[in-house]
């Protein structure tokens, strides 16, 4: 550790405490560096104050409080080292440190495990969640274009990805695109909450009827105040009504509803489509495995 | 309307009307009466309110008595909310009736940095649920850090049919299907801006659904739109839109297109450029368009952004206007020293600068030569590393310092810093309102000396008297914030990571800065004894935000029990059973009229979870919001059930 004059440290009583932290420090360095668990906090961190971290021994009001937790100090705890999580927001730790490009062994910083009580880092600085502090479309400018981030980070949960994914995908949801044609905003429909094609014909007109209905505002001249909810969408499934719903598989493929068992379905499903019934090409049965292929251009 | 409104919501408690009909004669059973005094000076004060814009004016003068309070509640148009949740949005609506501009800002700016779980909340539908009843008149609306989705701008295009302006800043949430509502919606939209916002890419042609007819597009801004846009639409709607002066083009538009574009609208004044790179490369011989004569043609041109996929070759086409220029903003261009110089050069009227640190100091110093009237200057770094090659560094900052002697504003990003630097540009600078220097590598001392970066900042603040704003880094001791609470008298914004040894540090900036609004610190080591130094302030700040510092819930429980005016959001993720920490991980909180949100991330874990101590195990982000006083029933919000 660089010995930088630390005549400006102030409280002696914290300076009494130093060569504990030394000998602390010591010894958990000897401890095997794992990524996880305890003995990361010990090594890389150096406080200055008592051993049991309380630091507000004078004031009565907060020993008044009975603390639950243990009484070990380990310290805070930097975003970085967490365990592994599946949060998006744990997600997004993993992604940024992936998408800044952590350092291989480059040894530390001259001066940086001089002894300020912050983390302190024996090799090579693993990065640090938001650090340094540049927006995420800033980033990856190194090439000399500027990569087109889809921001994962702020899109993790209910993403707005355009690729033909569905975008959660867990065991108790599966969510996927629709698009209606004619309204511009799309929605999202969990195929879990339903077990048939009736149920998710059901969904869509709930979905859309009343954006339905406000596009049809819009077009005309000025803005109506309309509360009413809109007519129903119906006849999805049988071609019977103005609208149709086909859905994009997982080979990219545009295929009527209907045609394979509920569950068939929903595992190669990745984005449903309703498109105008008028607008749909004269369709061929038989062809591909009794699959429907539609070759309609995308609006 | 300002958060240091403390007076209590007056609705309809009035029994005098602004519109006094005592004044002319023949009303009803009322023989005619000369108006009181009072009531002439009510009407007389609510005219010459209108004359007052500035709010800090106005809040001053609603605290002067129930009837300027009024007056002003009722001629206030544009209203300003610094943090979302410190106001509910009912509140708002309830005490001025007569708003036409409204700005606000939601999450707080280390958000940007992925600090924040992404639910955290800055919903817009609340606020837009209240306006959408009380401001059917509506101009403006600016956001800032907020989340809203499609349904909400389609709901914003049916309430205020007279939308003026929209402006989303670092906003997210929504989609180019949502910006179709808003372009077929927004009759009479004459600004539609998009900056540094997170735009979903819902493969909507959005730019088809603005309306056929001339437009009054003054401001069409979508720069940070990742997706790609239909470009014919695009130059059909320019070609209809004569009002059009300020035109940010995404990076999905060649060089090519921005030639066409700049064509059809040579009354330009603020452009920016795209990709400004070509669709293909160009063959030997083939007739390259005349780039040149198409910004020679801009005339009016001030100022230039975009570049965002640069051929440098193509620098020398903007040539033309350079001498105009009063901002340009180079900060996606990695262009080195020797292709920056000859544009530099030109550019005598520069007054804002934003560059890649590709262009090294001796870039700088070809910037410090020629812009002498600079006054804002931000240099971002193309490795955001903290361990690389940095090509700027002292160096740089003392040409500019020498150099640009007007400079108010500069944000620089280095891997290495001296104090002399930074304490030459104090005294050269005196004009500095902002200084935020970020040296990438934590903990990293002068690096000439060795010593911490102490000096340099104390003599920042000590002999720029006007600085309002700081962002501290390098290796800094308490000293260091010693100096800032002892000078920075006027300091409203300070950013501190990775700095200072004790409380002490906290404690001086705490005691020692009366104007501090908002305060932003992580990985410090900061605790409790120091968070209750603040107990003071706390109130007239907008927020305090701490993170990987020292504070525990404990600490956090007392300052809420001690000030029931706060709303304190603490986080903490989860650890495993091994793991344990008394610290809180994020330490948010902010002064509110109306108490805790209800609207917290549903990622929550059961209260009783947390009141016992015991560690969940899920790996979940677990989020509570502690209240003062009743602090044991209600301070965590009540379980959404999972």
């Amino acid at each position: 550790m660089k010995g930088y004059s630390r005549k400006d440290e102030g409280c002696p009583r914290l300076l009494d405490l130093i060569p504990k932290e030394k000998e602390r420090l010591t010894k958990s360095a000897e401890e095997k560096k794992t990524r996880h668990g305890s003995s990361e906090e010990k090594q890389l961190e150096l406080r200055l104050g008592p051993p049991n971290g309380d630091w507000t021994i004078k004031n009565k009001n907060i020993s008044r409080e009975k603390d639950h937790e243990s009484l070990l100090p380990f310290g805070y705890f930097s975003p970085w080292s967490s365990s592994s999580g599946t949060t998006p927001f744990l997600q997004a730790h993993g992604q940024l440190k992936e998408s800044s490009q952590p350092n291989p062994a480059k040894t530390a910083v001259p001066n940086s495990s001089s002894s300020s009580s912050s983390a302190q880092k024996r090799t090579a600085p693993t990065p640090v969640v938001g650090w340094p502090p540049i927006r995420s479309f800033r980033k990856n400018l190194a090439n000399g274009s500027s990569s087109k981030p889809i921001s994962e980070l702020q899109n993790a949960v209910g993403s707005k990805i355009s690729s033909e994914k569905p975008i959660e995908n867990s065991p108790k949801s599966l969510l996927v695109k629709i698009n209606m044609d004619g309204v511009p905003i799309g929605r999202k429909v969990d195929l879990k909450e339903h077990d048939s094609y009736e149920k998710l014909s059901f969904a869509v007109d709930e979905l859309f009827r009343g954006l339905l209905a406000a596009q049809s505002n819009f077009s005309a001249v000025g803005i109506k105040n309309d509360e009413d909810g809109g007519k129903a969408i119906t006849g999805l499934l049988d071609g019977s009504g103005e609208y149709t719903l086909v859905y994009e598989d997982n080979e990219g493929d545009r295929l009527l509803i209907g045609d394979v068992p509920w569950h068939m379905f929903v595992s190669s499903v990745k984005r449903l489509r309703v498109l105008k019934s008028s607008e749909l090409p004269t369709l061929s049965r038989g062809r591909k495995h009794g699959k429907l292929s539609l070759d309609t251009s995308p609006k | 309307m300002s958060e240091d409104e403390e007076l209590p919501d007056l609705g309809g408690g009035s029994t005098r009307s602004s519109n006094s009909t005592a004044v002319s004669g023949g009303g009803g059973d009322h023989n005619y009466v000369s108006p009181s005094p009072d009531q002439v000076l009510e009407n007389v004060l609510e005219n010459v309110l209108c004359f007052l814009t500035s709010r800090r004016d106005r809040n001053a003068a609603s605290l002067v008595c129930k009837s300027w309070y009024r007056a002003e509640a009722l001629t206030r148009s544009e209203l300003f909310i610094g943090n979302c949740y410190s106001v509910s949005p009912r509140r708002v609506t309830n005490r001025f009736r007569l708003v036409k501009a409204i700005a606000i800002k939601g999450k707080p700016r280390f958000s940007d940095f992925s600090l924040l779980p992404p639910d955290w909340g800055a919903h817009f539908g609340p606020w837009l649920s209240a306006m959408s009843r009380s401001y059917r008149a509506l101009e403006k609306l600016y956001l800032k850090r907020m989340s809203v989705t499609d349904d909400d701008l389609s709901f914003a295009a049916q309430s205020f049919p007279i939308l003026k302006e929209l402006v989303m800043v670092c906003c997210e949430g929504f989609g180019t299907g949502g910006l179709a509502i808003v372009a077929s919606g927004c009759r009479e939209i004459r600004v539609l801006e998009l900056m540094d916002s997170d735009v979903g890419d819902d493969e909507a042609d959005w730019i088809s659904c603005f309306p056929d007819n001339v437009t009054c597009l003054e401001s069409f801004v979508f720069d940070c739109v990742e997706a790609p846009i239909n470009f014919e639409a695009l130059e059909r709607l320019v070609a209809r839109s004569p009002s059009l002066k300020k035109l940010r083009l995404n990076c999905y538009i060649s060089i090519g297109q921005l030639y066409r574009l700049m064509i059809r609208a040579p009354q330009l004044t603020h452009l920016g450029t795209g990709s400004f790179s070509p669709l293909e490369i160009v063959a030997q011989g083939e007739q390259e368009l005349n780039y040149f004569s198409a910004f020679a043609a801009c005339k009016s041109l001030i100022c230039l952004s975009g570049f965002r996929e640069i051929i440098p070759d193509y620098l020398s086409a903007i040539y033309p206007v350079c001498g105009n220029l009063t901002s340009l903003n180079l900060s996606y261009a990695n262009i080195n020293a020797e292709q920056l110089k000859p544009v530099i050069c030109l550019c005598h009227k520069l007054q804002t600068f934003w560059v890649l640190d590709s262009v090294s100091d001796e870039g700088l110093q070809a910037v410090s030569a020629a812009c002498k009237d600079l006054r804002e200057l931000r240099v971002f770094p193309v490795q955001a590393l903290e361990d690389a090659e940095g090509p700027v560094s002292e160096v740089g900052l003392l040409a500019i310092s020498e150099g640009c002697r007007k400079l108010q504003s500069i944000l620089y990003f280095c891997q290495r810093m001296t104090n002399a630097a930074v304490v030459a540009m104090s005294k050269n600078c005196l004009d500095l309102v902002v200084f935020r220097l970020c040296i990438m590598g934590r903990h990293r001392p002068d690096h000439i000396t060795g010593e911490p970066m102490d000096e340099g900042f104390g003599a920042i603040v000590k002999n720029c008297k006007k600085l309002t704003r700081l962002a501290v880094s390098g290796l800094l001791t308490d000293r260091a914030f010693s100096y800032i609470g002892q000078y920075g008298k006027l300091l409203r914004t300070l950013s501190v990571a990775f700095a200072g040894n004790t409380d002490l540090g906290l404690k001086y900036l705490l005691e020692g800065c009366p104007k501090l609004q908002k305060l932003e610190i992580r990985d410090s080591p900061f605790g409790d004894s120091a968070l209750f130094a603040g107990l003071h302030h706390y109130y007239n700040m907008r927020f305090l935000w701490m993170s990987s510092c020292k504070v525990t819930r404990q600490g956090c429980e007392e300052i809420a029990r001690q000030l029931p005016g706060l709303v304190v959001e603490v986080i903490t993720r989860d650890r495993e059973e091994n793991e344990t920490s008394e610290y809180v991980d994020t330490l948010y909180m902010y002064r509110s009229l109306d108490g805790p949100r209800a609207d917290a991330p549903r990622l929550m874990v059961r209260p009783s979870l947390m009141i016992c101590g015991k560690h969940c195990t899920s790996t979940e982000c677990r989020f509570s919001i502690a209240r003062s006083l009743d602090f044991t029933l209600s301070v965590w919000v009540p379980c959404i059930s999972r």
